[in-house]
């Protein structure tokens, strides 16, 4: 089944059924280190990554640390 | 010299050290190896490759201790949120809490901060605002939990140094947790300034990282910071508005 969801600002289809599974489609990895979800708003824990199915218009941040001050 | 204690955790020094606009990873070694900073700061972007994780294993590899911030957040909205995806990624609860009112002068939005700051104290968070040099705000965001209070020197990047240095004392004795100096500092004697005037540490991050030579000035900062301290315990001489000879009056010449 394709859902259509926004991933870091970009809309995009996609057949994951779960957050480790869009994971694995946009960074070549199911659980990279160093990176953090949020799906409409929410931190998704690490551990329930393989476990949270994405709904059709999931809003979806995939963040790392970068450079900052 | 008594170590820094922020929230029952005594810190290696009194420099924190920001990451933004090295040029380099590569530089980033070097530069730890020159200031040895308490803590380093880094921020929370999106994503889309792995690629961008040489940082974090550079910064693991050296052995720094992160401070993550929430620079770029315009509410206490986007600040809580991006502190918890910070916590989730970099297993840690402490957060440099940034809130600006605009992207053109970085300056807190003080309201959203101090709500910032309530939530996050609540969801358990060790909260350093970066906040104006504002004793009265500074002291809310005490009695909001906040575990230090991070006032500017000046605006952030401006390499200004401290602007008003009464301020800055009035801060520190306002309140009762270390006061670390964020934002402003241009060079070693403004790192200084800020622990004469009875500062607890020193961030910098574009004074040396856009320096001609980040890694000398990453020394001569930590120099810089230790020569304050220093000069803040030995206590200065009053100011005086005429000259006082030091050399004695008595056997003269002529």
């Amino acid at each position: 089944m394709t859902i259509t969801c926004t991933c870091n600002g970009e809309e995009l289809r996609t057949g994951a059924a779960s957050v480790a599974d869009l994971l694995r489609e946009r960074l070549g990895s199911a659980a990279p280190d160093g990176v953090a979800v949020a799906v409409d708003g929410e931190v998704v824990p690490r551990s329930a990554w393989a476990d949270r199915p994405l709904a059709d218009g999931a809003v979806v941040d995939v963040v790392t640390a970068v450079q900052g001050g | 010299m008594s170590d820094l204690v922020i929230a029952g955790e005594a810190l290696s020094s009194r420099l924190f050290l920001g990451t933004g606009g090295l040029p380099n990873v590569a530089l980033l070694g070097p530069v730890l190896d020159a200031a040895r900073p308490a803590l380093v700061t880094v921020s929370m972007r999106r994503t889309s490759s792995l690629a961008e994780g040489g940082l974090l294993a550079a910064l693991r590899t050296a052995g720094a201790r992160l401070l993550p911030n929430t620079a770029g957040c315009l509410s206490a909205r986007e600040a809580v949120l991006t502190a918890e995806l910070a916590r989730e990624a970099l297993g840690t609860d402490w957060v440099k809490l940034e809130v600006v009112g605009d992207e053109h002068s970085l300056l807190p939005d003080t309201v959203e901060l101090l709500d910032a700051a309530e939530e996050l104290v609540r969801r358990g968070f060790v909260v350093l605002p970066y906040t104006t040099d504002d004793p009265v705000l500074a002291r809310r965001l005490v009695d909001a939990g906040c575990a230090a209070v991070m006032p500017l020197g000046s605006p952030i990047g401006s390499g200004l140094g401290v602007l008003n240095p009464h301020a800055i004392a009035a801060v520190r004795a306002a309140v009762d947790v270390p006061v670390v100096l964020d934002a402003g500092v241009g060079t070693a004697s403004d790192a200084a300034l800020a622990m004469e005037l009875g500062c607890d540490a020193v961030l910098a991050a574009t004074a040396v990282t856009r320096a001609d030579d980040p890694v000398a000035m990453a020394a001569a900062l930590r120099l810089g910071v230790e020569a304050g301290l220093l000069a803040r315990a030995a206590g200065r001489i009053p100011r005086r508005t005429s000259a006082r000879a030091s050399s004695p009056v008595l056997g003269r010449v002529g």
